[in-house]
């Protein structure tokens, strides 16, 4: 309290001098004054200087000197008032300071003095104290020597009464399992009893223990009897059946008869699903399946466990028994999974399946169901492959008849711009025609899209998490026996064999096939060839990992096989379309008269329509195939004259040498041509370009033309109208073919039969031929 | 091997009819008929002599126009008849007339044949058959192994049925039938079944092979489409009744059984272009022969749908077997039908291949620019069917 006084009275006393610097220099000044100068060192630095008037080595007379020498009077006598305000400053602090330590002496003093009296009171109730404690421990003792004989009574007591509620336990016990009875708490009732089976029967000498005993049991027996009652009927859940299962064998029923009774009431229940289930077969829910099953090795499960070792045997049998029914089921079911939409599906169900039977596999170590669950699914995806193989194969004939039918358009506007004339088949061809390059392109691209699909559904197979992805067959065989030969080489050649199959059915009755679709599987399968197959069973073997244990079909094979059929594909559209034109001329050279017609004025229309027709075949082939190599053409292969028949205008000169008898008739230069000349093979295979194509069909409608020739007999203007028809052919064939000498060749036999059936040949003039021609 | 190379004969003029001489089984008789529009046409008689492989001929003038058909006579080796074009005032007609060659063309040619050919002999006209009613005939068929007194004619639409009376001096049509349908209906070839007593006829016309019945002259089948074109040529197996070959502009030989006419039997297809003419062997049935606008001639061992037993024959290495054991030998080994041989002796068309009636392993083909080429089975072959 003094202290608080003496500060307050200390802070009043301190001079009203706000400045901080100041009165930290005051301090500063009070510190040296005291001797107190821990950051002394700084000030001894400066302080060095003498003549510092704070410092310690300050010397008057050098500061006086200094003084004198530097300032003017009126600088000293400013230095002076300075020098006597600072040292009143001074003084006052001091004096201020002096006062207030005066006044904290004196009331430190008061304080001592009031603590030295406290001290002494104290001592006196500290005595005081001590004293009563020890009364206190003494009083104590003596109570807890008096208290000890009733402790021992108290325990005695609660040990009798709890002996006491043990005993109205086991007194009440007969009550209480009734009750239970009533309410079916039979659990209850079972651990009741057991709790005190033990105690009845070692007092069971005593005669009212024995009555309670006797009372237990019988209550005890009419409850195994509706316990076996209950589990008879069978009508309960599973659970409920192990829980029967369960308290029975507590109660020491026999354990083989229970096992019998509880596999029975299993079957009965399993078949019960198991009928449920063949009522669903005919429902299309796959998932449905291993949902079923889920329950049965739970039940194995609970099985084995209830009767360990007595009853595996019969579990065995029992099991083995059903499974077999279950998986017959199984497999119908599988069976009729046909749709191929989605495979995860069934994969998913199958795996399912061979999980629970895993678990049936740790349940029953020795049972054969794992394996022969291995085997349905292994069965399973043999079928897969199989419908997926039919799959795709219905889907590429779906997309041949979706080309058949993008075709049939087209080429109707084509026939009728055939008919209107040669300004309307551009157009036609331009409307129809882009659809050629985009039809083979969505055909390739949709079948191979498809093959991927499949390909990647049938991987689920093979997926890590499924579990019998790991099983020898699935690594192995189904790899590549299955997916490779099954799947992807069967849809291949499938293909080739349909393609096939178009050249050698439609061949006889008229030709179904368009002949447009003929080409555009001959590039099909061309493609296959060049890429196609290679790529497709690339992405197998990377996809499936295929490790080839047993011989598997080379790529080469199939792509010699697809070539083929190319190859036979081509022949035929050439064939085909070769006796479309072929059928053109000779109805025409069938129909006329030759002997009596007119003086030929313009070339036939039928001529125009075969060289319309060409064109229209050589844009058609243009947009699938390559141009093709052709020999060097003539400068002016329109032009040519057929010097072969202006000579045999002149062969009636020619000496008989070539046979002894009659006079010479044949056509010399032509034979001697023909002797040196390859034979010309009509019907023969083509290569794989647009030249050779437009050569074979036009061997073949000229070959026609000159058998149907032979078969007639020309006046003179049925020959000049033939040489009419023939110039105008070669002006307009020739830059179709890769030899143009074979059109020469051709053209000119015509000519020239034409002049020997001819009853009076008088060829018309080269000029009038050209002129007529160049008309149109 | 010498032995089995061709023999050519070269003909001054088109040629497509071509025989055998049907009644002559001693010698190899081939007779010929060309096609000029410009000088009178010949029939050329060439006798082949086996042994020293020697050609001879003769000629016949048929200056009644060009021949298209020759056929002779089963009973008279002299009796031939031709179907042939007429043209006169820029009209062809084609007609058909019964010939019987000059009795002493075979030793008027011997004596001097550098002067046969300056001054032929003439055939003898027996009759025409009239077909002013019926239109252009297309062919001429003598009853097989008749007595050579009953013709059949196809012309146009028409299947006519000859009775040849007088010696031969007059024809009278005893029966007809008319291929009734749409569009002009032109038969194109014919057969004269030698089976069933001689009572069948195969027409060929467009694409449809039919048969008829001469004694009610109804059709009694009718194969449509059986080629993708003109059917060209028909043949009857000589052995098998039933069975039937046909050829066309399809390039394709075909084999039918008539009874069951749904699908062909079996179906070649060797030639490169139009076959014109499909001839069985007379007595070997499996040898079978065909000729192509491909200038080609090929010669097929059809031995799986032949009268010969299966088992007959087997490959040469096994032949000691085969008389052991032949029966075995059927089972055991399916014998393959086969091309035995394509002969490229033609630069043109071939239009006509015949068999000798002489000598069964001897052939003859005919091609446009008049080349007349004698063939004979290869030798290994002969002996495998013979033994």
């Amino acid at each position: 309290m003094d202290a608080d006084i003496s500060d307050s009275a200390a802070g009043s006393v301190s001079p009203p001098d706000s400045d901080p610097a100041r009165k930290r220099r005051a301090h500063g000044m009070l510190k040296l004054y005291y001797g107190l100068n821990e950051e002394g060192k700084p000030d001894e630095k400066e302080s060095l200087d003498p003549c510092d008037i704070n410092g310690p080595h300050f010397d008057p007379e050098v500061f006086l000197n200094k003084l004198r020498k530097e300032c003017s009077l009126a600088e000293l006598m400013d230095q002076e008032s300075c020098m006597v305000k600072q040292i009143r400053a001074l003084d006052s602090d001091m004096q201020t300071l002096v006062y207030e330590n005066y006044n904290k002496f004196i009331s430190a003093t008061d304080t001592i003095r009031k603590m030295k009296n406290d001290f002494k009171k104290m001592e006196d109730e500290m005595d005081c104290l001590s004293t009563n404690m020890s009364a206190i421990t003494e009083f104590s003792a003596c109570i807890s020597g008096t208290l000890q004989d009733q402790h021992t009574q108290i325990t005695k007591l609660s040990g009798v009464h709890s002996l006491l509620r043990k005993l109205q336990f086991l007194f009440e016990l007969p009550a209480r399992l009734n009750k239970c009875l009533e309410l079916q708490a039979y659990a209850q009732a079972v651990g009741s009893h057991r709790r005190a089976r033990c105690v009845l029967q070692q007092y069971s000498h005593m005669p009212s223990f024995r009555g309670i005993q006797d009372d237990c049991h019988a209550i005890m027996d009419q409850l195994a009897q509706q316990l076996r009652q209950k589990f008879r009927d069978g009508g309960s859940s599973a659970k409920d059946l192990s829980d029967c299962v369960e308290l029975l064998l507590q109660l020491d029923e026999p354990a083989e008869e229970l096992c019998d009774k509880f596999l029975s009431h299993a079957q009965s229940r399993l078949e019960a699903d198991l009928l449920g289930l063949e009522a669903e077969l005919r429902e299309p829910l796959s998932a449905s399946v291993p949902e079923l099953f889920v329950n049965r090795p739970q039940e194995g499960d609970l099985a084995s466990k209830n009767i360990p070792q007595m009853a595996n045997g019969k579990l065995h049998s029992f099991v083995d028994a059903l499974a077999a029914r279950y998986f017959a089921l199984v497999e119908r079911r599988i069976q009729e999974e046909k749709g191929v939409g989605d495979n995860s599906l069934l994969v998913r169900a199958l795996d399912r399946f061979h999980r629970r039977l895993q678990a049936v596999s740790k349940l029953l170590p020795g049972s054969g169901v794992p394996s022969q669950g291995t085997e349905i699914v292994v069965r399973a995806a043999r079928e897969r492959i199989r419908q997926y193989l039919a799959a795709l194969q219905s889907f590429y004939l779906d997309s041949l008849t979706d080309v058949r039918q993008a075709l049939a358009a087209p080429r109707l506007s084509v026939g009728g711009a055939g008919v209107s004339g040669a300004g309307g088949l551009g157009a036609a061809v331009k409307d129809a025609a882009p659809s050629l390059p985009d039809l083979l392109a969505s055909l390739s691209g949709s079948i191979l899209n498809q093959i991927k699909s499949v390909l990647a559904s049938v991987h689920l197979f093979t997926a890590k998490d499924i579990t019998f992805s790991n099983k020898p067959y699935f690594k192995g065989e189904f790899c590549s026996e299955g997916v490779r030969e099954g799947l992807v080489v069967s849809f291949i050649k499938f293909v080739c064999q349909s393609s096939r199959q178009f050249c050698e059915s439609a061949g006889d009755r008229g030709g179904t096939t368009p002949p447009a679709l003929l080409l555009l599987l001959s590039r099909l399968c061309l493609d296959y060839e060049t890429s196609t197959i290679s790529y497709i069973l690339t992405l197998t073997d990377e996809q499936f990992l295929v490790q080839h244990h047993s011989p598997v079909t080379a790529v080469t094979a199939l792509c010699s096989e697809a070539r083929e059929a190319a190859q036979k594909l081509l022949n035929h559209y050439v064939k085909v379309q070769g006796l479309i034109i072929s059928q053109m001329l000779r109805k025409s050279v069938e129909t006329r008269d030759w002997v009596n017609t007119i003086e030929p004025r313009n070339v036939r229309a039928v001529m125009k329509r075969v060289v319309e027709d060409t064109t229209s075949i050589d844009v058609q082939v243009g947009f699938l195939y390559e141009e093709g190599v052709r020999k060097a053409h003539s400068s002016d292969s329109s032009k040519r004259t057929f010097s072969v028949y202006s000579s045999s205008r002149q062969q009636a000169r020619y000496a008989p040498s070539y046979t002894p008898s009659a006079p010479m008739d044949t056509n010399l230069l032509s034979n001697i041509h023909k002797l040196f000349s390859e034979r010309i093979d009509i019907f023969s295979p083509v290569e794989f370009n647009k030249v050779s194509v437009l050569t074979g069909i036009i061997k073949i409608s000229l070959k026609t033309f000159l058998e149907c020739v032979r078969l007639r007999t020309f006046g003179r203007y049925g020959l000049q109208q033939i040489q009419v028809d023939c110039h105008y052919l070669q002006m307009y064939l020739w830059r179709f073919v890769s030899d143009e000498n074979l059109v020469h060749f051709l053209l000119d036999e015509i000519v020239g039969s034409a002049a020997h059936r001819c009853l009076d040949p008088a060829p018309m003039e080269q000029s009038v031929i050209e002129v007529i021609c160049e008309r149109g | 091997m010498e032995d089995d190379a061709p023999v050519i004969y070269g003909l001054e003029f088109q040629a497509r009819a071509l025989t055998a001489q049907t009644a002559e089984t001693d010698a190899i008789r081939f007779l010929v008929g060309t096609q000029s529009l410009k000088f009178d046409n010949q029939i050329h008689i060439i006798d082949f002599d086996d042994e020293n492989n020697i050609i001879n001929k003769n000629v016949l003038l048929h200056q009644a126009g060009e021949i298209w058909h020759i056929g002779t006579s089963p009973a008279d080796k002299c009796v031939l008849t031709t179907c042939y074009n007429k043209t006169s005032d820029c009209k062809v007609t084609g007609c058909a007339a019964v010939w019987r060659m000059p009795a002493e063309w075979e030793s008027g040619s011997h004596e001097s044949p550098d002067d046969s050919s300056n001054s032929p002999q003439t055939l003898e006209l027996l009759c025409h058959l009239d077909n002013t009613a019926h239109g252009n005939m297309a062919c001429v068929l003598w009853e097989p192994m008749g007595d050579g007194k009953r013709l059949l004619s196809l012309a146009d639409n028409h299947v006519l049925l000859w009775d040849l009376q007088e010696s031969s001096s007059k024809a009278v049509i005893s029966s007809s039938a008319t291929l009734e349908g749409k569009g002009q209906l032109k038969f194109t070839s014919g057969k004269w079944s030698p089976h069933h007593n001689c009572t069948q006829l195969a027409t060929a016309n467009d694409t449809a092979i039919r048969g008829w019945d001469l004694r009610s002259m109804s059709q009694i089948y009718c194969i449509d489409n059986a080629h993708g074109q003109l059917v060209r040529d028909l043949d009857f197996n000589p052995n098998k009744q039933y069975y039937l070959a046909s050829c066309g502009d399809d390039c394709k030989v075909k084999f039918w059984d008539v009874r069951n006419i749904g699908e062909p039997v079996k179906t070649l297809e060797e030639h490169s272009h139009w076959v014109w003419s499909v001839r069985y062997n007379h007595s070997h049935d499996q040898l079978l022969l065909t000729g192509s606008s491909d200038s080609r001639v090929i010669l097929s061992n059809m031995v799986s749908i032949s009268s010969e037993p299966f088992g007959h024959m087997v490959d040469e290495d096994e032949l000691s077997d085969v008389e052991d054991n032949g029966q075995e030998e059927k089972c055991k080994e399916p014998l393959q039908d086969s091309i035995i041989a394509t002969y490229e002796e033609h630069e043109d068309s071939v239009y006509a291949v015949e068999w000798s009636s002489a000598d069964p392993w001897l052939f003859a083909s005919l091609s446009y620019d008049g080349r007349l080429v004698i063939n004979r089975v290869p030798r290994a072959l002969k002996y495998r069917i013979l033994l």
